[in-house]
């Protein structure tokens, strides 16, 4: 196996990403002619057509957590991570019967515009605004982090230099062109990356079977082929199942007491090593970046933590455990929630139904997401799989992700490994690019509407509507704000996958939103106090569980487990205080409910009057 | 020569009709009148609407949560099932995997037909004279 540190000759994959980047800012400049005034520049002035509104859907949907993420979580915990697909597709499901047509009826440019006409009060659409602006935050953080990490396995560039050059792509797209060119962006984006993940998959599985068909459940613990020999990119901890015997040219420690953070402790706890380092069962080291590590071959690997080895049979099986995830059955669950009632809560995937002409168009589009979506989740999965066989030196390394990347060097002969790799390394560009994009422009517009503008705070501040007196001057510097905060967060933590990242976005958005608007639309009764309380309720619980879990812990058993997918408790939670609360205030249910109603839910061939 | 202008005041025809025909036969009263003006008719209208589409989305959900949910369940009861092939495939890679994709496709679409079949009905309900 290679032991170079990238898979791709640094030039090809340069060009690659310069590619996207030129062709997404080309793409979107087109919508720059056409975007002239403020209310073109945040909803596209509602004329995307249904087609082209599906595809924008599924490439602004399709993040790195789908491309990169899905692939290194398959490759490390089995057939129990195929939830994460699943659940990232049935969350449109969820969101077409619940929410997508009444939505779409209300008007509304932004969840905080819903809260607000919905519930008559400026309070609920400030709290609104702070959770489109944290979640916004905290799905932008893995897409930073991906980029990162994509342009150092294709490169060796240092991860900022990724993270910043699509957080710069992203800025200078944003703004030459808000909406608008955004639409025309994320449906090129959706076909791209369609053929970047599936084309590849045809190459790769030719080799495979031409390799004998190795089936990766058949394995016993994940051993390389050939002699495995990788240079760390970071510091990890290293966990072996059996005796082992590695060869080791770099510095190597023991594990500190205290479970701080591996390789910290100072020069004198590290030791030069250049040789042989033998593991006993359950021994845990510290080996530190930048060290190269040599496991002969057929000789089981040793796994970076927080990952642990499983045999192929386990691995291949629901409910093992594999991987090292504690109670897989509550995990499963906890995750399946969270991504099955937290993208109607994605400030980038509701600010796209206003782009719907109408109700009905809206539920069609949704449906048709459905089945792009579909069609992209039946492959990164294969990628996982193959990486059982051909890299798992991956899970040494600890970089599962980029398993995507690293497959076609690999198993294709040059120049087919160089120019499949350059395709994907395309592809999960235009992943990090498009969802960003789509990311930024939504919460950058909440921002600047509600959160930077200098009455915002002030009682009786009459209603801001996009479009009317917002400048573009301040969505500007919103926009920038918005990139800049997880692009700093994203060079500080580095413990949790891609996916895993992702999956905590989903727990707070289905902790909050998710509440809101299925009481708000279905419910006449939810007051304004019940839902600032059930807000307040999910939202702290929810960010608490994703703080502990991204720079506390790591924490084991249920305590872990609880916290690491906190959905399944604190969805309910947020539900009953928000009912409780609306009911102890029956007072404060807004006048005009029956009014907003006939809004909500009127078809559009009924001649109605639908003014709230 | 100027067009003559619909607007210019003078002598204009007027229809005359007896408040009781106005009242009954010739403009019956359309349940969307009662819609507008949020009566207690109007407001069992929007009730029945709402409740019915509700209903219809809660029993997409409910049909989808008990075949999809019940997998997990269904694996650690049984555990015979995790290890069952498939054309050489292990059955929970390819139900997870492959085939709860087509199933979210036909359950998406059964659903946007049966919603806007019951709009239609309930388009036809209220705007009947």
């Amino acid at each position: 196996m290679g032991s170079s540190a990238t898979v791709l000759h640094p030039l090809a994959g340069g060009l690659a990403v310069l590619l996207v980047a030129a062709a997404t800012v080309a793409v979107g400049s087109i919508g720059f002619r056409l975007s002239r005034t403020t209310s073109d520049f945040y909803v596209a002035s509602r004329t995307v057509s249904a087609r082209w509104n599906a595809s924008a859907i599924g490439g602004e949907y399709l993040s790195a957590a789908s491309f990169l993420g899905i692939a290194g979580l398959v490759l490390a915990g089995g057939v129990d991570m195929l939830w994460f697909p699943l659940g990232y597709t049935a969350g449109y499901l969820v969101l077409l019967v619940l929410v997508a047509a009444p939505l779409r009826r209300s008007g509304a440019y932004t969840l905080p515009d819903f809260a607000e006409s919905r519930l008559a009060s400026r309070p609920v659409r400030m709290v609104s605004s702070a959770l489109v602006v944290g979640i916004g935050w905290l799905y932008l953080l893995p897409q930073f982090q991906g980029a990162g990490l994509a342009l150092r396995t294709v490169t060796g560039f240092s991860p900022t230099v990724g993270a910043a050059l699509v957080a710069g792509v992203v800025v200078l797209n944003v703004l030459a062109g808000g909406m608008r060119s955004i639409t025309f962006v994320q449906a090129f984006q959706y076909w791209l990356k369609l053929t970047a993940i599936a084309l590849p998959v045809a190459f790769l599985l030719l080799a495979w079977s031409a390799d004998g068909a190795p089936n990766p459940a058949e394995q016993g613990l994940p051993s390389g082929r050939t002699d495995v020999r990788t240079t760390l990119p970071a510091t990890v901890t290293l966990v072996a199942e059996v005796p082992t015997t590695l060869y080791v040219e770099g510095e190597v420690g023991p594990v500190t007491e205290d479970g701080g953070e591996p390789g910290t402790r100072g020069p004198d706890a590290v030791t030069q090593l250049n040789g042989d380092l033998r593991l006993a069962p359950g021994e845990r080291v510290v080996v530190r970046s930048g060290s190269v590590v040599e496991v002969p071959a057929g000789q089981p690997v040793p796994h970076a933590e927080p990952v642990s080895a499983s045999t192929g049979a386990d691995w291949a099986q629901p409910l093992s455990g594999a991987g090292g995830r504690d109670h897989p059955l509550y995990a499963t669950y906890s995750l399946v929630f969270a991504l099955f009632f937290g993208t109607m809560g994605l400030p980038h995937v509701l600010v796209r139904f206003y782009t719907n002409p109408d109700g009905r168009a809206a539920r069609r589009t949704t449906a048709v997401v459905i089945g792009l979506l579909g069609a992209f989740y039946l492959f990164p999965p294969i990628y996982g799989a193959l990486g059982r066989i051909y890299t798992p030196d991956l899970l040494l390394t600890g970089r599962a992700d980029t398993v995507v990347l690293a497959l076609p060097g690999r198993l294709l002969p040059d120049p087919w490994g160089e120019l499949v790799s350059a395709l994907l390394v395309a592809g999960a560009f235009a992943a990090f690019l498009s969802t960003s994009s789509g990311l930024v422009v939504s919460v950058a517009g909440v921002l600047s509407q509600d959160l930077l503008h200098k009455d915002a705070l002030r009682p009786g501040h009459p209603p801001v509507r996009a479009g009317a007196d917002t400048s573009v001057r301040r969505f500007r510097v919103a926009t920038v704000l918005t990139v800049f905060v997880p692009l700093l967060l994203s060079l500080s933590t580095t413990r949790v996958g891609l996916a895993d990242t992702v999956g905590l976005a989903f727990a707070l958005a289905a902790s909050t939103f998710c509440p809101l608007l299925v009481l708000g639309i279905w419910w006449r009764g939810l007051t304004a106090p019940g839902a600032i309380a059930g807000l307040a309720t999910g939202g702290a619980t929810a960010s608490a569980a994703v703080t502990l879990t991204m720079f506390g812990g790591p924490y084991d058993g249920w305590a872990g487990a609880l916290l690491a997918q906190p959905a399944a408790w604190t969805v309910p939670l947020a539900f009953a205080v928000m009912v409780g609360v609306s009911l102890l205030t029956k007072r404060r249910v807004p006048a005009r409910v029956g009014r907003i109603m006939v809004r909500l839910h009127a078809p559009e061939g009924v001649s109605v009057d639908r003014r709230a | 020569m100027t067009p003559p202008d619909r607007q210019s005041p003078g002598p204009q025809r007027v229809r005359v009709t007896s408040p009781r025909m106005r009242a009954t036969a010739s403009q019956p009263r359309r349940a969307v009148d009662d819609i507008d003006e949020q009566t207690g008719i109007g407001e069992v209208y929007m009730r029945a609407l709402v409740g019915s589409q509700l209903r219809l989305a809660l029993g997409v959900l409910g049909g989808f949560v008990v075949s999809l949910c019940a997998l997990p369940v269904l694996f650690a009861l049984a555990p015979a099932l995790r290890r069952v092939e498939v054309l050489g495939v292990p059955l929970p890679w390819l139900l997870l995997g492959v085939l709860a994709y087509p199933m979210f496709v036909v359950a998406a679409w059964a659903y946007v037909h049966a919603a806007e079949r019951a709009e239609r009905d309930f388009a036809d309900l209220v705007e009947r004279r």
